[in-house]
């Protein structure tokens, strides 16, 4: 790990009782829901970590549990650093503070986790589904939603599954 | 032609009013530009030079569904495109005619997901399903003159039911 990473990821696991994992030379950091704004605003503020280049999350039901990590990916322009945050989340309907008041970036991007693994965000000023429909129901990069939905069709059962097929009249 | 028309001496042709309409719908059938996905590249170059299907009465591409006769839904229909598909659809005059150009369109291709139509035929009456991944512009082609030969034994009658 680099030596300035080190010097920081210190500073969170005392301040935020934080874990950190290292894989191939990136480092994970482990930070608990309530604690996230905070530590954003430290890496900003204090470590000129001024991009959120990316913001996503990760199923990994059944394997784990908690399930969801909702991923922070900061990088410093500055110092030509990068460092990631994790928060461990678990539930079927999931609560992690709102970042947009410390990245302006992360409203479409939790709109975006919102809308495809269903973690509500606290205090997110504009909280509607980004990608699906709006009557759209459940959320579909979940492990335990349907992949799809139609049948191949071969020789066998063509016409079988060409009765059920919802066709458009005129 | 030309000289017959220099000299007034053009003759008579005896048609079926049916055979006249169909003649001149096929040879001035407008489509709708609907470019989805990679298959609208396939559908360009069938529109350019090297194979131009002005040839077959269709040089004009319509940005407005008011002014044209046939969709060429070219590529996948998401489940947010479907009802926008369909409004485009219901906009254009009668008669109208759908072309579902790729797997994608006829049948969801590869995409056997939460987010894809599987098959445009789902939202709008398909008359003709051109094959391929994409389809090359003879495919797009054949599958137009295809069409042709549909509207050409066309009947009043039965527009008049529909």
């Amino acid at each position: 790990m680099d030596t300035r990473l080190e010097k920081i990821v210190k500073v969170l696991q005392e301040k935020a009782n934080a874990t950190y994992e290292e894989f191939r030379d990136e480092v994970h950091v482990f930070i608990n829901a309530g604690q996230i704004v905070d530590a954003l605003t430290f890496l900003r503020d204090e470590h000129q970590f001024s991009l959120l280049s990316a913001m996503t999350a990760v199923d990994y039901w059944p394997e784990e549990s908690p399930r969801f990590h909702v991923i922070y990916q900061l990088t410093s322009l500055t110092q030509n650093l990068s460092i990631q945050l994790r928060v461990l989340v678990n539930g079927d309907q999931p609560k992690v503070p709102t970042a947009t008041r410390v990245f302006e970036v992360a409203n479409w991007r939790e709109r975006e986790i919102m809308d495809m693994f269903g973690i509500d965000f606290d205090g997110h000023p504009d909280p509607r589904r980004i990608l699906m429909p709006e009557d759209w129901e459940g959320h579909p990069l979940r492990k335990d939603y349907p992949l799809g939905y139609e049948e191949p069709q071969f020789t066998f059962n063509f016409e079988e599954i060409d009765l059920r097929k919802p066709y458009a009249k005129e | 032609m030309g000289v017959e028309q220099k000299l007034g001496n053009m003759g008579v042709v005896t048609t079926t009013l049916e055979t006249a309409v169909n003649w001149a719908r096929t040879n001035a059938m407008w489509p709708m530009l609907f470019g989805l996905a990679c298959c609208a590249i396939e559908m360009m170059s069938a529109q350019a030079a090297n194979y131009d299907m002005s040839r077959f009465g269709m040089e004009l591409m319509r940005p407005s569904p008011r002014q044209s006769d046939l969709m060429i839904v070219a590529g996948r229909v998401s489940r947010k495109m479907a009802p926008v598909l369909r409004r485009l659809y219901d906009q254009m005059p009668e008669p109208k005619w759908v072309i579902a150009m790729g797997d994608c369109a006829s049948c969801g291709g590869v995409f056997n997901n939460y987010a894809i139509v599987q098959g445009v035929d789902e939202v709008v009456p398909v008359d003709v399903y051109v094959a391929g991944c994409p389809p090359r512009p003879e495919a797009l082609i054949h599958g137009v003159v295809t069409l042709f030969e549909k509207v050409k034994g066309e009947k009043f009658a039965d527009l008049a039911k529909a």
